[in-house]
């Protein structure tokens, strides 16, 4: 009852509109920018037309912007309701994967439904913020000091990274787990866990590496040496960087990359965009998107530490280091610093899942935004306890 | 207005909350310390960005350049060889031919498959598709099949779609339009060998062809030309996407040769299938007219690849079809060195024209009796006589006096056992006029009956046809002329065609007419050896030389048992025909030198065959037409 009235009392009765007016209408234009960009790079990656890449993932993106919008009207208290059976549903999706899901380039797996590809793997990353956001919120910051609180938590994160790597998809498990890492992080674990957990990280890594997959440690070692194939594995990358360094200070100008529309760029619509817009555009253009990136993603924890709620704050930074991870782990690979591995550029890349979870995320993130001042369902060790 | 107040009041109520609640504060530091490392991170992918993009900026570019272009080369159509009429002899024609590209297929062995439905391969063709697949460099097409006919190209074409990496692509091949009329003079062409590739990278260009005989092989520098080259853009694929700068190369030149191909054509006719070799050249300035050498073959073979079983049906034939005779083949020169053996004594002054030599029908030279050809002996004779009759005796005895030295010395400055510096042929032979210096050399011991023997073209005498032309042609105009075969390159005229250009022999005019006078009467007068030689041109008279060379020692017992005849022989074993001739008589114009392989008596078969070839070379006179006369060689013209 008491948790009924909190409610009423920091949920008033927005009218949507002024829900709508909440909205940071400031963040949205940035990301509206980033997706304009990647329109334009789409359109020179499809040689010039909008017909196979740019067409189609405008019409998504407009999609995303809706259900982004229609996700930000929703209350926390809906969220939190919603993080149990979501997760749930990402994790049956991530067996269904396994069980019969298409494969493709070796690592990405995707179902067919309803007519569209879906990567589970891209709604469990959203479905374990939500949730993780929703477990902490619920928690006092002081019980955290029991490791045993830890534990339910952790096994919500260790659940979809293993199934993912099962897939086997290194990256995003990777990804999944460092975002789980960063919540644990957010949510006041302590120094001492910590350091119980990082420790030993050096020698599980090194069995990890002995449990790789042939192409995932051919992947390391062209890493190391790419010069050694340069037609095999080592060529994508010999060949971003060679379209990287030819666009020079201002760029080869639009539509006039040779790299990119010689197609010597190798899935330049989805892993390699980065590399097609820095041919094209040159330093200038390049660093101008990792600019923009970087805003959004410091908008994001911004808006995480202005949440008044848990709730709020570790859903913000989620979310924020979900595209923060895709970005650098995009980037880092494009610029030939990481091995290769599936892992698109948020909101420019081609790709219909990935652009709806994307945002979806950033649905999650406005909500949090309009809902900054609720308090709700917060423990405060005045209360609880 | 009332929304605003609310949250306002509701930011002063919570603040008091604030530090009690140690997750905000917490959080706050933590976040702005992911942030901090994402900031670093973002930072350090862009300060790597600047590295790769401006720092090394020029170093990828080159690589994306040479990404970007890729230069391709093409064969040259190579030049045309005519006849003096400017008739094609060899000439270029379109071949279609189907290329396998294979990084355009991902299932070689389906695509190979299917073809192989639409365009029958043979084994040989599988059998070398499937070692050019297995050597072949990246984006280079290998050759499926060529000379496509029609109904395969359209066969082809409306099955692409099931034929990935499959292009069809246009080369030339060579033509002969004479076919083995020419082939000895004209060659073939070849693809190249391995070893020549090693040398030159120009020649692995598709379609590129190498001369392996004749004026094909001698002038394949000019006739090749200069490989052209096209600079593309193409994408990663290989596929052309634009042209940027094109360098149309240089056709081969073209040649033109002395051959008047009309009269090449008549000579053949008149050889029929004997297994002969005639040379019909212009006196005055060594243009030959025409070079037969028969059998031949059908040079167009050679450019697609030769079988197994027509090689040796070439090689094992005792007519020896892929030699030039003319310059390739050696012969006893026999009664027809006896001009050369007369102007030696001449010269050397061991015969003046009025001495007089008696013939009993042999000579005795040191112990070893040497019989005439005639049984009955000439009687007392001159010079005139000897050459009319060919007495053997006479020559004999010439030669005794003479010593083989100045024979030797003076046979070669007529051409014959020594080189034709300007015949542009290969596998030219340079026989051989023996001497006691070259016996010995070979460790054995000149006999003076070497010296007996020599002086009727027998022994070790060995010419070729065209060094008997020639020899013909200085006896006739008494001018050092050159046999040669090209009459123009690219349209400029060669030197040796002008005429008086060739110096003079450096020899007493009156020794010449001294010899000409007895070939004149050889043909032309009651008791010569050669009536049959007689033209039947009113006007026009031919003067020439008779020869049988004897391929085998015929024993005494054989000719005294007055039984013998040569024609009884097995063919191998008979004597080569041999005649020499030039008409007219009083204004040298043509020489000719007529072999034929084992024909028995010169006087009979040979002498008959020069004079038709005389007689449709004057019909013909080609050295004075501008235009091919007639009509029967244009049609043959193919281009």
């Amino acid at each position: 009852m008491k948790f009924q009235k909190r409610l009423l009392r920091a949920e008033p009765n927005f009218q949507i509109l002024t829900k709508l007016w909440q909205v940071n209408w400031l963040y949205v234009l940035l990301i509206c920018a980033l997706a304009v960009i990647g329109y334009g790079a789409l359109y020179s990656a499809g040689g010039g037309t909008s017909r196979p890449f740019a067409g189609p993932q405008s019409i998504r993106f407009c999609f995303g912007l809706v259900m982004m919008l229609g996700i930000a009207l929703m209350s926390p208290a809906i969220l939190v309701r919603m993080a149990w059976p979501l997760y749930i549903f990402s994790l049956i999706l991530l067996v269904a994967v396994l069980r019969m899901g298409h494969v493709g380039k070796g690592a990405e797996r995707w179902l067919m439904l309803g007519g569209m590809q879906v990567q589970p793997s891209e709604l469990a990353k959203i479905a374990l913020v939500l949730m993780l956001a929703s477990w902490f919120h619920k928690i006092s910051y002081r019980s955290m000091g029991n490791p045993l609180m830890l534990v339910p938590p952790a096994l919500m994160v260790l659940l979809p990274v293993a199934l993912v790597l099962k897939e086997p998809n290194l990256g995003t498990a990777v990804i999944i787990g460092t975002v789980g890492a960063s919540m644990f992080f957010g949510a006041g674990m302590r120094l001492w866990q910590i350091a119980l957990l990082v420790l030993p990280m050096p020698f599980l890594a090194k069995i990890a590496y002995s449990h790789l997959h042939d192409y995932q440690k051919a992947r390391v070692t062209t890493f190391l040496h790419p010069e050694s194939d340069p037609l095999g594995a080592g060529y994508n990358i010999i060949q971003s960087k060679i379209a990287l360094g030819s666009g020079g200070m201002w760029g080869q100008g639009y539509l006039r990359g040779t790299q990119g529309q010689l197609n010597f760029l190798p899935e330049k619509q989805t892993d390699f965009i980065f590399t097609m817009i820095a041919e094209e555009w040159g330093y200038v253009g390049g660093i101008t998107v990792i600019g923009m990136l970087l805003l959004l993603v410091f908008g994001g924890m911004l808006i995480a530490m202005r949440s008044r709620n848990q709730f709020g704050r570790l859903l913000g930074l989620g979310i924020s280091m979900n595209f923060f991870l895709y970005c650098a782990v995009n980037l880092s690979m494009v610029m030939g610093a990481i091995p290769v591995g599936g892992v698109p550029l948020p909101l420019i890349s081609y790709g219909g899942s990935a652009m709806l979870m994307v945002m979806f995320g950033f649905g999650l993130l406005m909500s949090a935004w309009v809902h900054r001042n609720s308090t709700f369902g917060e423990t405060t060790p005045g209360e609880k306890d | 207005m009332k929304l605003r107040k609310k949250k306002s009041g509701n930011r002063l109520m919570s603040r008091p909350e604030e530090g009690k609640n140690p997750s905000r504060g917490v959080f706050t530091r933590r976040a702005l310390l992911l942030m901090a490392a994402q900031g670093a991170v973002l930072g350090a992918l862009g300060e790597r960005l600047y590295g790769l993009q401006v720092l090394n900026g020029s170093h990828y570019a080159k690589l994306a350049e040479n990404n970007r272009l890729s230069k391709r080369f093409f064969a040259p159509p190579r030049g045309r060889i005519t006849d003096r009429f400017g008739i094609s002899v060899a000439a270029n024609r379109i071949n279609w031919r189907a290329l396998l590209l294979a990084e355009e297929t991902s299932d070689i062995n389906g695509t190979l498959e299917r073809f192989a439905q639409l365009v029958p391969l043979e084994p040989r063709d599988s059998v070398r598709i499937e070692h050019e697949l297995r050597h072949k460099r990246r984006f280079i097409p290998i050759m499926l099949r060529d000379f496509l006919s029609w109904d395969d190209m359209a066969r082809l074409e409306l099955n692409m779609p099931s034929l990935p990496g499959v292009l069809i692509d246009v080369g030339t091949t060579r033509v002969y339009p004479f076919g083995p009329l020419m082939a000895h003079v004209v060659g073939y062409v070849a693809p190249p060998a391995e070893k020549d590739v090693v040398h030159n990278a120009e020649l692995a260009l598709p379609g590129m062809r190498v001369g392996r005989s004749g004026i094909e092989q001698t002038q394949d520098l000019s006739l090749r030309g200069q490989v052209g080259s096209v600079e593309m853009e193409v994408n990663a694929v290989g596929r052309v996407m634009a042209e940027l700068d094109r360098d149309p190369g240089l056709a081969g030149d073209e040649i033109a040769l002395t051959i008047d191909s009309g009269l090449q054509q008549q000579v053949l006719g008149r050889i029929g299938d004997q297994s002969a070799s005639a040379v019909v050249m212009d006196c005055r300035n060594g243009e030959v007219l025409a070079m037969v050498s028969n059998p031949s073959f059908d040079p167009s073979l050679f450019d697609s690849g030769v079988s197994q079983t027509q090689w040796i049906e070439w090689t094992n034939n005792s007519q020896t079809p892929l030699i030039n005779k003319a310059v390739s083949g050696l012969y006893p020169p026999g009664s027809t060195f006896k001009p050369a053996v007369a102007m030696a004594a001449l010269r050397a002054g061991t015969l003046s024209p009025s001495d007089r030599i008696t013939c009993p029908g042999y000579i005795d030279v040191g112990g070893t009796r040497f019989h005439c050809w005639s049984r009955y002996g000439h009687g007392t004779i001159n010079l005139r006589q000897g050459l009319k009759y060919s007495c053997d005796v006479f020559f004999y005895e010439v030669a005794r006096r003479t010593g083989m030295d100045p024979i030797a010395a003076t046979s070669e400055l007529f051409g014959l056992g020594a080189k034709l510096p300007e015949i542009e042929l290969p596998h030219v032979r340079q026989g051989l006029i023996p001497t006691p210096t070259w016996r010995r050399a070979h460790g054995h011991h000149w006999n003076g009956g070497d010296t007996i023997v020599s002086g009727i073209g027998q022994g070790f005498v060995q010419v070729t046809p065209l060094q008997l032309a020639t020899y013909v042609s200085r006896i006739a105009t008494g001018r050092n002329v050159q046999p040669h075969l090209i009459r123009s390159v690219a349209g400029r005229m060669a030197d040796l065609t002008d005429l008086g250009r060739a110096p003079g022999m450096d020899m007493p005019e009156h020794f010449f007419e001294d010899i000409r006078a007895g070939m004149f009467a050889v043909v032309n007068e009651e008791g010569g050896t050669a009536p049959k030689a007689r033209l039947d041109i009113p006007g026009v008279q031919m003067a020439g030389k008779t020869g049988s060379a004897q391929v085998r020692r015929v024993s005494r017992a054989m000719r005294e048992s007055g039984h013998f005849n040569s024609a009884n022989l097995p063919w191998e074993y008979r004597p080569h025909a041999l005649f020499i001739c030039f008409a007219p008589y009083d204004a040298p114009r043509y020489a000719t030198a007529v072999v034929i392989e084992h024909g028995n008596a010169g006087a009979d078969v040979a002498a008959p065959l020069a004079r038709d070839i005389m007689t449709d070379t004057l019909r013909r006179d080609p050295v004075n037409h501008r235009e091919p006369p007639g009509q029967e060689v244009a049609q043959a013209e193919v281009d």
